[in-house]
């Protein structure tokens, strides 16, 4: 492990609402698994951004964070960020330029068209073992009213698809998730995100 | 991936929804003009209910499950999640609520109990529930039958926080001074509260409740709303506290506000201004016993 790259490993987890101590604690463990020792912060408003290499958009409510977002006038600064960014499910919706709702403004950074609650409410929430690109056995994933991509442009990977539609995809940097691996206990996704944007 | 390999309605499932919706504001709406308003205002959920608590209390006689209807018309209205209240014990109502397709079942005192002996065994559910404790004990149970969520019950309808501060010291205190005993005399303490001792001990040692909880019951105004987030609670329900002020929209902007920037008095003085009159309010020293609904379930 290069420990000179540690300056660099500082991650952001957008905290204005949702499941964000859970993304700090996983984000903690994948550094620690991959040698780092790189800060992990809740991210309130555009000044703390700066020295970042990755932030997190955490599940929680879509309609709430997206207007949180505007509010504490991150959207301009996420929209500039040279960093990465780990979209989990209220996240993914946020992050695609066709957020499928018109209440959602969205940040249009991966170039994909959202279905929102696809499977329905939250007694068709459900675990299931899904195939990743990328992993060498299959992720237990926890998907809660999630959405998924029913279209991606070019140039956006699709990474693992389910009989419904997109569920997980990389574009640059980026990453999002239509599932919460925050709330897994497997830190293989987060590796995935962190080796990327670290250049590991 | 085959359908048969899917698992719905897992303890994981369950509170990993409630996670979903911390920091966040739950409002109680009675139709889909109110939903929207409270969707606008960027709850996290909402509450769908016949009347709210103040307006319960008002007309008296057996408050139960809202019509399906209604609850239906609600959850159309919105793309936010939305949850409807049962009476204690009252599992067929849970059941009706299930087959609706509601996000979250609330077993709440401000209905009617229905059972006064056994609350409902929320583990034998899909969708998950949130209960109201008083103290340590009562979140304790409650946990135990499955409840994904605990929200402090407060005194619901009075526009007054002092029984939601009440019951919040009681459970974060009780943690608190819990925290130096050993793993057998918290068993032995357990004994004294009537709490199952495994969800006793895990509670102490994680230094919190295992699920997310939020605080309910008399909250009116940011300030009260914040107070309660400062006193450690991950989120808040406001019930009559919106549609009973004089400019609910305002109101229910300036509670969610007061909730994301809770440590910052600044904002939360910006945001208390000129929201018109929060609804008026009962001092609880004045109901009688039998008016509380706080004592209802146990």
């Amino acid at each position: 492990m290069n420990y000179s790259r540690t300056v660099a490993g500082n991650i952001g987890i957008l905290a204005l609402q949702g499941d964000v101590s859970e993304h700090i604690k996983a984000f903690e463990r994948a550094g620690q698994e991959l040698g780092l020792q790189g800060e992990i912060r809740p991210v309130k408003s555009p000044n703390d951004l700066t020295g970042l290499a990755g932030l997190a958009i955490p599940g929680g409510e879509s309609t709430t964070i997206s207007k949180l977002i505007i509010k504490t006038g991150l959207f301009e600064s996420i929209c500039r960020f040279k960093g990465g960014i780990f979209a989990t499910c209220a996240g993914m919706v946020i992050i695609a330029t066709d957020p499928g709702d018109p209440r959602i403004v969205s940040l249009g950074l991966i170039g994909m068209k959202i279905e929102r609650n696809a499977f329905g409410s939250q007694k068709d929430s459900f675990e299931a073992d899904i195939n990743v690109k990328g992993l060498d056995f299959p992720y237990h994933a926890i998907f809660i009213r999630a959405p998924v991509a029913i279209e991606c442009d070019n140039g956006v990977e699709v990474i693992s698809q389910i009989g419904r539609g997109i569920v997980a995809v990389r574009s640059g940097k980026h990453m999002a998730l239509a599932f919460h691996p925050e709330l897994s206990n497997d830190t293989r996704i987060h590796r995935i995100f962190l080796e990327n944007i670290l250049d590991l | 991936m085959k359908l048969e390999e899917l698992r719905y309605g897992t303890e994981l499932l369950k509170r990993g929804f409630a996670s979903m919706q911390k920091g966040g504001v739950i409002m109680d709406v009675v139709n889909a003009e109110q939903a929207l308003i409270a969707e606008e205002a960027g709850a996290v959920a909402v509450m769908a209910l016949e009347r709210v608590p103040a307006d319960i209390r008002k007309a008296g006689g057996v408050a139960r499950m809202a019509d399906p209807e209604r609850v239906l018309s609600i959850i159309d209205a919105v793309s936010i999640p939305v949850m409807a209240k049962v009476r204690i014990g009252h599992f067929v109502e849970a059941q009706v609520l299930q087959e609706i397709g509601v996000d979250m079942i609330d077993e709440s005192e401000v209905l009617t109990p229905a059972d006064e002996e056994y609350h409902i065994v929320k583990k034998e559910f899909t969708v998950p529930f949130v209960c109201g404790a008083r103290d340590l004990g009562e979140a304790m149970r409650r946990i135990n039958e499955g409840a994904a969520m605990i929200r402090t019950k407060g005194e619901a309808g009075t526009g007054n926080v002092v029984e939601a501060v009440r019951h919040m010291h009681a459970i974060m205190g009780g943690i608190r001074a819990l925290s130096g005993l050993s793993e057998q005399e918290l068993v032995s303490f357990a004994r004294e509260i009537e709490a199952p001792a495994e969800v006793l001990v895990e509670t102490v040692r994680l230094g919190r409740l295992p699920v997310v909880n939020f605080s309910a019951g008399g909250i009116a105004t940011p300030c009260d709303a914040a107070l309660m987030m400062q006193m450690g609670a991950d989120g808040v329900f406001v019930g009559s506290g919106i549609f009973h002020s004089s400019m609910p929209q305002k109101m229910a902007k300036a509670i969610v506000d007061a909730v994301h920037n809770f440590n910052d008095p600044a904002v939360i003085m910006e945001v208390s201004k000129g929201i018109g009159d929060p609804m008026r309010g009962i001092d609880v020293h004045t109901l009688k016993e039998d008016e509380l609904l706080q004592n209802r379930g146990w």
